[in-house]
Formats: C-alpha cells, structure tokens, sequence
C-alpha cells in the first residue's frame, strides 16, 4: 500500500520549490519537519505545539493579509482536532488560503495509532460541506505540481488531502524558538511587502 | 441590579472605542448575550474582519495568525469559553502574541444556573495560570479606563491580557423570557 501513496518528503519539497511570496504555517510534528526539509525559509511559521491550531493561525494570516497566499501544511491528527475551523474558514472565504493535510492516517509522533481518517472519515466531504471552494486528493506524484499551482493561484479556500505513506522518515528539526521564529516571520513579511496601517 | 438591556447602554461602546483607538482589525467570537451589542458594533465596521468561532481555542490561532500578518485581534467568549482554550493559549506564550480578550461572566454573581458555576468559579484562576494579566470590572464607569490600559499593555508589551466582566456589570440573565 505504501507505494502507492506519495513519499510525504519529495511531496512537501515539490509543493515548496520556488515558492515566492508563499506563506506557510507548518502544523505540529512531522508536517513541520517536513516543511523544515524543504528548505528553512524565514516565511515559515512551523508549529511545535498547539495542537488543533494550525488552520486557525492560517485563517487570521489570510484575513491581514489579502495580498498574499498562504498555505497551511498539517497532519491528519491536527486537522482533525481542529475541524470545527472548516466551518469558521468556509464562513470567511479567504481566497487566498489552501490547506494542505498530510494525511496518514496515523498519530506517528506518539506509536503510530490509526486516526479516524483511517476508518473512512473524509476530510474532502467535510470540507465541500464547509463551503471550501474547492477539496481534492491526491496520491500520486505525478500530481504534484498542479497542487503547487493551487496553492499559488486557485481560487480558495482549498483543501487538498494528501495520501502519504506512514512509513516513518528522518526527522529533520527547525527552529523551535517560537519568539525568534515569529520575529523572523513577521520581519521579512515586512520587508516583502508593506504591512497594512491600524485603522484610524 | 440592571437587566441585561438596561446594562448594554454604553459600556460596550466605550470597549469598541479602544478597539478603534489602538486599531484592532480582527475579532474572533463565540457570542454571549452580554457581548451582543459589541459584537453587533464589530460587524459593522467595514475595518474588522468579525469572525464567529465554533470553540473559542479557535480564536486563540486567529490571533496569532493576525499577529504574524500586521493585524492585531481582540476575542470575545464567556466565561465557559476560557476552559475550552487552555492549552492553545500556550501559542501567544511561547510567540509573544500580544492579546486582549473580554470574557463576559457567569457562574457568579445572581447565576440562575449552577451548571455555569464550576467553570465560572475557577475562570480569573485558569487565565492567570495560563499567564493572562487579568483585570475584573464590576462597575461601567470603570471599563473605559481598565479596557485602555489592557489594551495598551497588550499591543505595547506583547502581553496577554483578560479583563473579567462581571455579572454584576452585564446585568442578569433573564431566565423567564
């Protein structure tokens, strides 16, 4: 079965090359060690904690910032602890927000205990019920560059289920200073673009 | 005691005035009776994003999003609501996310319903716990001065601050419609 899903390592870092001005919100455990792999980026706010949380930061990302896409990258078991915010993003439509579910179905940080996708439960049905604009899988490799392109350009808010193999992979650790990683977010957004004023 | 209507004269105004003033451009709710007219001052302004919550740990992620993108938020939630956030708060912890949220009471003062009181007893506890500067208010004269102050140090000093408002101050919940 594992191969025919995606290697979650060469999926992540074909989603992540040449990534411009993509913002990225990495969800705790090994979507942020994957995001790490493909390359410490100063755009990347990767997650140690929080669980449930990383669709949420998203959203508020995408809300300040309208000019901008952002792409949330997170496991199954943080989607799924998190998934009332399927109804709180399908109720703002931020156009610019794609969320990307590495999906094992799987807890792999902690003995690799079946989540409920692994009974069926379809993130891509909730998603569409949640009014997302647009819910797809993939699995193949092949497929990979028209999810890039989705996380660049379509039309949000997007949910792409991805089927990795649970086969485990090194870990690769980023930084994990949640006050320097937020300064070094939240200064090369400012020196990209310019950061909207307070309302008077 | 004032009813709830009675209560909802001005002081909400003068929360929505620091909200103007120190420029706050999302706010994320689970609505409460005693945030209505707050929340109804937020959807009309064309320069918040208001965003209704299905738990309020959701709102604890929006305000970091915010923060990272330029923008600060503030939460509204009850005081049932502040259980349902413990372990998200350690996001604004670990980030130094400044935050202001305003936690309307219950389980106190002319509580009608005591399924609201063990939550309701322990919330000023679990928000100093969780590393909030808590403030309590019990009378309207005093939120404009204490809901500027908190403000300030939440958006001056990346803190985390929660002001309680009181039963007292939202008025009683009528239990007989």
């Amino acid at each position: 079965m594992g191969s025919l899903m995606l290697d979650r390592r060469e999926f992540v870092r074909q989603l992540l090359i040449d990534r411009g001005d993509l913002l990225v919100v990495s969800g705790l455990g090994s979507a942020t060690y994957d995001v790490g792999a493909a390359g410490d980026h100063p755009l990347n706010f990767y997650l140690w904690g929080a669980m449930g949380g990383t669709a949420m930061i998203g959203l508020g990302l995408a809300l300040a910032r309208p000019d901008r896409r952002v792409a949330v990258l997170t496991g199954d078991g943080d989607m799924l602890m998190g998934i009332g915010s399927l109804a709180t993003i399908g109720v703002k439509q931020p156009k610019n927000l794609a969320i990307v579910v590495l999906d094992n179905a799987h807890y792999g940080e902690t003995g690799m205990q079946a989540s409920a996708t692994q009974a069926g439960i379809d993130l891509i049905a909730m998603a569409l019920a949640c009014r997302f604009r647009r819910a797809t899988a993939i699995s193949r490799i092949e497929d990979a560059a028209g999810i890039r392109a989705l996380l660049h350009s379509g039309e949000g808010p997007t949910l792409i289920n991805a089927h990795i193999s649970s086969e485990d992979v090194p870990r690769v650790l980023p930084l994990r200073d949640g006050h320097a990683i937020k300064r070094r977010f939240i200064a090369a957004l400012d020196a990209n673009g310019r950061v909207p004023a307070p309302a008077p | 005691m004032p009813t709830l209507a009675e209560s909802q004269a001005s002081w909400p105004d003068a929360i929505y005035a620091h909200f103007r003033r120190v420029g706050i451009r999302q706010v994320g709710y689970v609505p409460d009776a005693g945030h209505s007219h707050l929340i109804k001052l937020c959807q009309a302004d064309p320069n918040i994003s208001d965003v209704v919550l299905t738990t309020e740990e959701e709102g604890v992620g929006l305000v970091a999003g915010a923060g990272l993108g330029g923008q600060r938020a503030a939460l509204l939630m009850q005081s049932s609501g502040v259980g349902n956030c413990v372990n998200m708060f350690s996001l604004l912890r670990n980030c130094g996310f400044g935050c202001i949220t305003l936690v309307t009471m219950r389980g106190e003062f002319g509580e009608f319903n005591q399924w609201q009181v063990p939550m309701g007893a322990i919330t000023a506890d679990v928000l100093r716990l969780a590393g909030f500067l808590t403030y309590r208010i019990d009378n309207a004269e005093d939120v404009d001065e204490i809901v500027g102050a908190g403000c300030d140090m939440a958006f001056d000093g990346d803190l985390q601050v929660a002001i309680l408002l009181s039963q007292r101050l939202i008025g009683r919940k009528q239990w007989v419609r």
